[in-house]
């Protein structure tokens, strides 16, 4: 730092040695200032890939996300400067959950036209009941419906003009009814709590709006659905921390692990808003018990933070296990309602991923009108609401779907966790979801996140199978896979398993 | 007992007593407790006054008119033969249920090639064939509301500014700025030159934001324009073309309303201009959607068309919070690739829109009311100065509020579109059928008489609306207002005025 020495005003002993010099330093520091301000701010270091192969302790090298992210380098193309947001979403996704489902699409396998193609693994997909709704919208359907005709007439001015952002009345009755049906019936909700978006996506997005604001975050138990690192921090800037769970708990989230981290968060300076469970998990297929939901209320109560239960597979339970949701919990005891909001949608339990239909349920009614202002971006196309009117009417046909539906996860499930068996492949006890979590750390070395990757290399290249490897989960312990099963039939699996059996023998075999 | 104290106990820690606003206001995002969604702006009054007193000719013939809603219903009965002749295109019919499992699971955010394939060439088809699209640049967003939220968060970042010639369409000011956190900054057009964009007026808002420090990043503006109803002119465009060249700033275009024509000049879009002019493509933005051409705006079909690819790839991961249903994007892609049906909606919408005009123009034309001459959109540019007690956005709103309680008709005034001169309202004529039509003319013509019977506008009945009003004038160019609405007489269900009066008021 260079000091100016006002030479001029102390020669001429006008205003005296320390005016002369002190006015124009503070002139001089006052322009370093104004020329600060106008220079845009350094750019943020470069974010280092999310790794979990170390300890927990690494939570204290996560990268602040800043909140004015230079224009500069980031983000130019040429000289076209696009927002830093599309700068770093633009570039090639790394994440192996992504590279995945690229290369099936570049060499999906098929039985007879593709038999040497990469089988689909990676993508929480259920095709294993849609014949049932097939059926149903061949018999039910007709263009009547479509129009939005009542008794009959036809008219389209029934479902092509403006209807209510957050979705039909209509539509919020039977969603109401379809979620108690799933729930068990043990709770009951209230459609003018719901407000419908167009997917579970842009649910998770809107309630990420309404409850932090840009660098503050949300807790997430790992591991979780790589699709959150995307779904909520991509235009919300908020931040995940993952707070990991071990195998050892069978990957249910600690009290104490979300207190240590919420503390972390504290100490850097990071306002924690809330925390974000899945459950039925994704991708551990494991239910939360009924106390680990308690306790999740009382720790959310005394840091004042939200939770966000994101219960989407709540209709795929197969297992002997009840499922328990959050609703109930709060239904039963006089619980501190506002802090919890739950996603739902038609994805998963009625196999429609398509359709775009995702549900917020909040008890927060400040949340419930924001969301609903919020859910003009993403509302439902009219003519697929008034299709699940009338499928979600039929309360007959839905009991009967939800059942067959278990019924055939199960069974599928059942076959592939023995063929896996067979291997001397391990995975941990699933209830919920349409996926296995695969325990092939034994096949990996070294054990860390590399030897995880160099095995999901060796499956999706030499196999031929795409998986979702822990590490794209965020999961601490290497050697974990998802492996999804409900978009095969019989045949696949047979064919899965062979194929899995090749890369273990030669794992086993010396180098 | 102990096993009951403890339970108490534990019961009464977790009972919590309701919360105030305050601290409600804590647990909250800025976003979620921010007034930027403008539903407290006036443009939503009058919807609310309709909401709670809906024109219906037998059950309510002396309810409020919606003349502010911008829809296309003139052309359903087309829609609905095509449909009932084609029961394939929908998935749900049994004609057509053996797409129905692909099409289920298909969530993509690419969307559906045909789907694409088949709006390029809707859009192409609208341009009278005079540039083609290529799908491949196409991006799903959830209706034009996130068509435009979607390309400000790809161009641009908080705090940065888009330069948006005046008046504008409302509800630009919560679709650009809300969640994004952009500025923007009006560039002003004036009655003298009918409204057009001058390069004078761009420069002086580029200036105006220099000068504040802000970060020019683009220029936004919608051709056909809402709620002027005119076409941009190809001079104009190039003015425009030149402009963000020489600055290296974006041109999102909103063309929206391109297959609203009724009349000439023919519409120009800003793909042809891009053919004429050379300018760097990745500048070039357009933003499309089916809600006004085709009247479709419950299907939320909403496209970013760029010639950027950084854009299209960015856009494309975001499309997935706002993506069309597959069954919609399956029906449309079947609609709009035939061709016949297309030539001959586009040929016959426009046909009833220039005659719904005429019609309205000609009824106002009767008792002196002048609309700027248009050519476009669902709407005309209602010329009221001359009823203005005097020239200040006071008595605009007084006279709005008269038109609304009074004359019993939705319309939307030019301080809502942010128009720098008072007594311009802008009024929907798609959106009812004949009969209605006439029935507001001829409320319009009782008023009209009425007034000019007497030397005063009778504006002094509405002193219980004026003492509630607060206008604060923000200098310059820029007009700023903001009121507070304490009447009960105009709350509806959709007012958010504070949350304890939503929940009652909600069932």
């Amino acid at each position: 730092m260079r000091l100016v020495v006002p030479l001029q005003g102390v020669v001429q002993g006008r205003g005296g040695l320390i005016l002369g010099s002190l006015i124009p330093c503070a002139l001089y520091y006052f322009l370093q200032f104004y020329l600060k301000r106008r220079r845009s701010p350094p750019p943020p270091p470069p974010s280092s890939p999310r790794s979990p192969s170390t300890s927990s302790a690494n939570l204290a090298d996560l990268p602040r996300s800043s909140s004015r992210l230079s224009l500069s380098t980031r983000g130019s193309i040429g000289r076209v400067h696009v927002s830093a947001r599309a700068g770093s979403i633009a570039k090639p996704n790394t994440s192996p959950y992504y590279i995945g489902l690229d290369r099936v699409r570049g060499d999906p396998y098929d039985p007879v036209q593709n038999p040497g193609g990469i089988i689909q693994l990676g993508l929480a997909e259920n095709r294993l009941t849609l014949d049932l709704i097939e059926e149903w919208l061949s018999k039910h359907m007709n263009e009547a419906v479509l129009l939005g005709g009542v008794d009959g007439g036809l008219s389209i001015s029934g479902i092509a003009p403006y209807q209510p952002s957050d979705g039909l009345m209509e539509l919020k009755v039977v969603m109401a009814g379809f979620m108690t049906q799933v729930m068990g019936g043990t709770v009951s909700f209230n459609p003018s709590q719901l407000v419908l978006t167009c997917g579970a996506t842009p649910a998770v997005e809107i309630l990420s709006f309404c409850l932090a604001d840009q660098g503050n975050a949300f807790l997430v138990p790992t591991p979780y659905y790589p699709g959150f690192d995307r779904d909520i921090k991509f235009r919300t800037g908020v931040e995940l921390i993952p707070v990991h769970c071990r195998s050892s708990e069978n990957f249910v989230p600690s009290i104490a692990a979300l207190d240590q981290a919420f503390n972390q968060a504290k100490k850097r300076g990071q306002k924690v808003r809330g925390i974000l469970i899945t459950n039925p998990s994704n991708p551990v297929g494991n239910l939360l018990s009924r106390e680990i939901l308690y306790n999740l209320l009382d720790f959310a109560r005394e840091r004042n933070i939200h939770i966000i239960s994101d219960e989407i597979y709540a209709g795929s339970v197969y297992g002997d296990e009840e499922f328990v949701s959050m609703a109930e919990i709060l239904d039963s005891e006089d619980f501190d309602k506002d802090r919890v909001h739950i996603v739902y949608g038609v994805s998963k339990d009625l196999s429609l991923p398509g359709f775009r239909v995702g549900v917020i349920y909040s008890f927060n009614e400040y949340v419930l009108a924001s969301s609903k202002k919020l859910a003009r971006f993403s509302s439902i196309s009219a003519p697929t609401q008034r299709i699940l009117v009338s499928l979600l009417s039929d309360s007959g046909f839905v009991q009967e779907y939800l059942q067959t539906n278990k019924q055939r996860i199960r069974r599928l499930h059942d076959l592939f966790v023995l063929g896996l068996e067979q291997l001397g492949i391990e995975s941990t006890k699933s209830s919920a979801g349409f996926y296995c979590w695969v325990n092939m750390s034994r096949l990996i070395s070294p054990y860390n996140e590399k030897g995880e990757l160099e095995l999901w290399e060796k499956l999706l290249d030499i196999a031929k199978i795409n998986v979702t490897p822990g590490s794209a989960c965020h999961c601490i312990e290497p050697g974990w896979f998802r492996c999804c099963f409900t978009t095969l039939d019989d045949t696949d699996v047979g064919v899965v398993v062979d194929r899995i059996r090749n890369i273990v023998e030669t794992c086993k075999s010396p180098a | 007992m102990a096993i009951t104290i403890v339970t108490e106990i534990t019961n009464l820690r977790r009972r919590i007593p309701p919360r105030g606003i305050e601290q409600m206001e804590q647990l909250l995002s800025k976003i979620a407790t921010n007034e930027q969604h403008g539903e407290n702006s006036s443009y939503f009054h009058g919807w609310k006054a309709y909401d709670n007193d809906p024109y219906h000719p037998n059950q309510n013939p002396n309810g409020v008119i919606q003349l502010g809603l911008a829809e296309n219903q003139l052309s359903f009965d087309l829609v609905e033969e095509w449909i009932t002749k084609h029961p394939s295109a929908s998935i749900c019919t049994s004609e057509g249920v053996q797409m129905f499992r692909d099409i289920a699971i298909f969530q993509d955010y690419h969307g559906l090639p045909q789907f694409r394939n088949a709006v390029a060439r809707f859009m192409g088809k609208v341009r009278g064939g005079r540039v083609s699209f290529d799908p491949a640049r196409i991006v799903l967003a959830g209706g034009a509301t996130g068509a435009s939220e979607l390309i400000t968060f790809c161009l641009a970042d908080p705090g940065d500014a888009f330069l948006v010639p005046t008046p504008y369409y409302p509800a630009f000011d919560r679709d650009l700025k809300w969640r994004t956190g952009i500025q923007l900054i009006p560039v002003i057009c004036e009655s003298s030159n009918n409204f057009k964009i001058t390069k004078e007026a761009l420069e002086e808002a580029f200036e105006n934001a220099q000068k504040s420090s802000i970060k020019v990043k683009g220029v936004i503006i919608a051709n056909p324009s809402n709620p002027l109803g005119t076409t941009v002119e190809r001079e104009t465009q190039i003015t425009l073309v030149n402009f963000i060249n020489e600055k290296q700033i974006h041109l999102v275009c909103d063309e929206i309303y391109s297959a609203t024509i009724f009349s000439r000049p023919n519409f120009i879009s800003i793909a042809e201009i891009i053919e004429e002019v050379d300018c760097n493509r990745d500048l070039i933005h357009i933003i499309y959607s089916l809600s006004k051409d085709m009247g479709f705006p419950g299907f939320r079909v909403g496209i970013v068309y760029s010639y950027n690819d950084a854009v299209v790839n960015c856009g494309r991961k975001m499309s997935s919070f706002g993506l069309v249903s597959s069954q919609t994007q399956h029906f449309l892609a079947s609609m709009l690739s035939d061709d016949e049906f297309v030539d001959d909606f586009l040929k016959t919408s426009s046909m009833r829109l220039a005659k719904r005009h005429q019609t309205f123009t000609s009824g106002l034309e009767e008792v002196g009311i002048k609309c700027l001459n248009s050519n476009a959109g669902l709407f005309c540019w209602m010329d009221l100065r001359p009823l203005l007690k005097e020239p200040t956005f006071e008595a605009e709103m007084v006279l709005w509020r008269l038109i609304i309680h009074k004359v019993k008709l939705n319309v939307s005034p030019g301080f809502s579109f942010h128009c720098v001169e008072p007594g311009w309202f802008r009024v929907c004529f798609a959106n009812m059928d004949d009969e209605t039509l006439e029935i507001a003319l001829k409320r319009i013509r009782i008023f009209i008489q009425a007034t000019d019977k007497k030397s005063d506008v009778p504006a002094k009945k509405s002193k219980q609306w004026q003492k509630n009003l607060r206008l604060s004038f923000s200098g310059g160019s820029r007009c700023e207002y903001e009121e507070s609405l304490k009447s009960p007489s105009v709350m509806s269900p959709h007012s958010p005025m504070s949350p304890a009066q939503l929940v009652q008021t909600r069932t």
